[in-house]
């Protein structure tokens, strides 16, 4: 007989695993790539593509460049890479993208440590980086150009918030446009209805958790409110669902607990609510998770769970 | 009502309607010293000595210790010290069978009329917690003021996948534990005895229920089907809603917990004299050729049981004592059944594979699978940065060990391992702050 292999319980594990996970998360931006396809045409599948591969072949090729073990295949870069291309504009050369690639893997994943030790989600911070390093590009908002033709205001190409913050409002897109997403934006986050289809897909397969989402919706609903802007428009304007419902629950830079993952929505609404209303940019989602992604270790000490029967430390 | 994580593990109970039955006395047993948690037996005979079948061979060194019985007639063929490998270290008394299982001629049915008397008997009976963590019972019902007790749960919850010893017990020995909960209630004058059953049970449940409806202060409880309802503080809060707080006892929440193979042992003991000397095992496993209950001398070898069942199959890689959440792996087949062991699961290559670790997504499951509301990963990286103070902080101390973390990591994490030796850090930090405290003291 051979030997007996003497290990520490449990014996046992679940199916799930990191690459299910992520592979669970690129079903779920399916809708939305699809309805980016249909909106802006054929471009944005070509962006959308582009980053996909890039992403992890960035990542091999540094594991690879410094002997460390390869691990794209565990699909946490192709996610990466279709949540930056849904945050460029459809026009984007691909150099630039490539650019953005590179910022989100090397830079903010690998060169701290890879996967699980970034502090930032990288694809917000690679966005960041190349609306500082392209601006022009990255607010050449192309509008339309699929099925449904040069529907909006395709020549100044605004997007409904830089129209909002423009003082534009008559020239709004109507409640069912912005729904289905046919409007100026970043190729991924304009469809509402795809973008949620694919939060609901998430919820079900228990991906992710209602907390952040809820939290994050809710508060810009509220506050846009508070303040006397349309909420309903507040809240399917610029990247909010998407960053809602993809970048917010993104486990590596968020909370684990409950309670903190309502903390991380409601600060992340706080602040994109003030950034459109005062700041010089006319979207603040992409700044206010990368605010909060900051703040995630301070939010998760102060939110820690209490555990069962314990006394007060 | 806080709702307390947990998985669903697999139940895999497929020996459920196999009632056990008796292994072929094996030609040697191995009794070790200590089965139980705290002071190890003392042996009292030596190599040559004859010995028969519920005889003492090894006292209790202690109040929190218990005594050991042969469990086969023979001869005493040597006491030695035992392969530490899995803890069980100090002395083990190894019997060559002579096959007769003859009973010792001093055992006789010990007299019971008070708490005291009753306690004694327990004392005597050799039992520990059966249900796999082998406390001595008696240390467990000797309580200081037991009118501050109104509850005994009886624990047949048995939540570990694949184990259907207990439910074997609860079908086979409804008597005895009927017997077992009026004994309780005459001693120790607690007014609730309450059985804790998963709904994955039914039949087990109906047998209760038929006479727990008859009797005052009795009552089955059927608990939800999830991993582990059969953990002490989970049960306990399952059935009376009572937290016990951090550092105490089931008893300051005013609660005893037994095991209901643990209760039946006792009633044995008390109606015949005759100690524990025998286990209803559950053999099973993908390895194993016929899966089914089986009860064995204490002491036999896990092979002697899987011999009994058909042999093994295939390449066995893994053999556990005990299920699969909790169990320990057992580094040969020469490992004996302990007092507290009610499985010996034996697996293929196949299904013994370790997954491979990849590195955490912090994504929560281990946080909210947790039934003792604990932050896993945090222990893990605490570990990893050996900061005893921050596994303080996230209250190491109160983690039961029962692998849901572990179990639900996608990342497959070894989160136990790492918290075992969390908490041998978080002691030798505590032990040196000690020496360094009373130093200084020294000193001044
Ligand atoms: S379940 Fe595993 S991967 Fe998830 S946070 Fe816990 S340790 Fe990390
Ligand atoms: S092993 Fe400990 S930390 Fe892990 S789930 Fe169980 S009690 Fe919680």
């Amino acid at each position: 007989m051979n030997e007996l292999l003497v290990s520490v319980s449990p014996h046992i594990r679940d199916g799930a695993t990191t690459r299910g996970i992520m592979r669970d998360v690129i079903i779920a931006l399916a809708p939305a790539a699809a309805a980016s396809v249909i909106i802006f045409g054929a471009r944005a599948a070509l962006v959308v593509a582009f980053c996909a591969v890039a992403c992890p072949l960035l990542e091999a090729a540094y594991e690879k460049a410094l002997g460390r073990k390869a691990t794209a295949g565990d699909l946490s870069a192709c996610v990466t890479g279709v949540l930056l291309a849904f945050n460029l504009p459809v026009g984007i050369p691909l150099w630039k993208a490539f650019v953005g690639c590179a910022a989100a893997i090397i830079l903010v994943k690998q060169l701290f440590g890879g996967l699980g030790k970034n502090f930032a989600n990288p694809a917000i911070t690679a966005r960041i980086v190349m609306l500082l390093a392209f601006p022009a590009a990255m607010a050449a908002w192309a509008c339309g150009g699929g099925l449904f033709g040069e529907t909006y205001d395709a020549v100044t190409g605004a997007t409904p918030l830089t129209m909002i913050a423009q003082g534009n409002t008559g020239a709004l897109p109507p409640l069912s446009a912005m729904l289905l997403g046919v409007r100026g934006g970043c190729l991924g986050e304009t469809s509402a209805v795809a973008l949620a289809l694919g939060g609901v897909y998430l919820l079900a397969r228990r991906v992710i958790t209602w907390h952040a989402p809820a939290a994050f919706i809710l508060t810009v609903f509220v506050f846009s409110a508070l303040l006397g802007r349309d909420p309903v428009y507040q809240v399917l304007s610029g990247g909010l669902l998407l960053g809602a419902i993809f970048m917010a629950t993104d486990y590596v830079t968020t909370p684990q607990t409950a309670a903190g993952r309502l903390v991380f929505g409601l600060g992340a609404g706080l602040i994109t609510v003030i950034i459109r209303a005062y700041g010089s940019y006319p979207e603040g989602v992409s700044f206010s998770i990368l605010l909060m992604n900051i703040l995630t270790p301070y939010i998760g000490r102060l939110t820690a769970k209490k555990a069962f029967g314990g006394a007060d430390a | 009502m806080r709702k307390l994580g947990g998985v669903r593990a697999p139940h895999r109970k497929g020996t459920a309607a196999s009632a056990p039955e008796r292994i072929p006395i094996p030609p040697e047993v191995r009794l070790p010293m200590s089965m139980h948690i705290g002071a190890p037996a003392k042996p009292v005979v030596k190599a040559g000595d004859a010995v028969k079948v519920g005889q003492l061979i090894g006292e209790a060194s202690g109040f929190v210790s218990s005594p050991v019985h042969a469990s086969v007639s023979g001869k005493v063929k040597r006491v030695d010290e035992y392969d530490a490998v899995t803890g069980l270290g100090a002395l083990s008394v190894v019997i060559e069978s002579d096959g007769e299982q003859t009973p010792h001629d001093g055992l006789r049915a010990p007299e019971v009329n008070d708490m005291k008397s009753f306690l004694g008997a327990v004392r005597e009976s050799g039992v520990v917690g059966l249900g796999g963590a082998g406390f001595p019972t008696a240390v467990k019902l000797t309580v200081k003021d037991i009118s501050a007790v109104d509850y005994i749960l009886i624990n047949g919850a048995e939540c570990e996948p694949y184990i259907t010893s207990d439910t074997r017990t609860m079908l086979d020995e409804t008597e005895l534990l009927e017997e077992g909960a009026l004994l309780l209630g005459k001693y120790l004058g607690v007014k609730n005895i309450v059985f804790g059953v998963e709904s994955n049970k039914p039949e087990p449940i109906s047998r209760l229920a038929e006479f727990t409806s008859r009797r005052d202060g009795m009552e089955v409880r059927t608990l939800p089907a999830m991993y582990p309802q059969g953990g002490e503080k989970v049960l306990i809060y399952q059935i009376t809603g009572r937290r016990v707080p951090e550092g105490k006892l089931p008893l300051d929440v005013g609660v005893v917990v037994l095991n209901c193979t643990t209760l039946t042992a006792i009633v044995k003991y008390i109606k015949t004299g005759m100690p524990l000397v025998s286990k209803c095992v559950t053999v099973d496993g993908s390895a194993v050729v016929k899966p089914g209950n089986v009860v064995a001398p204490i002491g036999a070898p896990l092979s002697s049981l899987f011999e009994f069942c058909g042999g093994l199959k295939g390449d066995v890689k893994k053999v556990l004592m005990g299920g699969p959440m909790m169990g320990i792996a057992a580094p040969s087949l020469d490992m004996p059944v302990l007092k507290a062991t009610n499985a010996a699961l034996a697996f293929s290559e196949k299904d013994a594979r370790l997954p491979e670790e990849t590195p955490c997504i912090r994504c929560g499951r281990c946080v909210s699978h947790c039934p003792m509301g604990l932050m896993p990963l945090e222990f893990e990286r605490a570990y990893r940065l050996k900061k005893p103070e921050l596994l303080e902080r996230y209250k190491v101390n109160l983690c039961m060990e029962c692998g849901c973390c572990a179990y639900s990591c996608p990342a497959k994490r070894m989160l136990v391992q790492y918290i075992k030796l969390s908490k041998i850090m978080l002691r030798e930090r505590q032990a040196a702050d000690k020496a360094a405290a009373e130093r200084k003291e020294a000193a001044v």
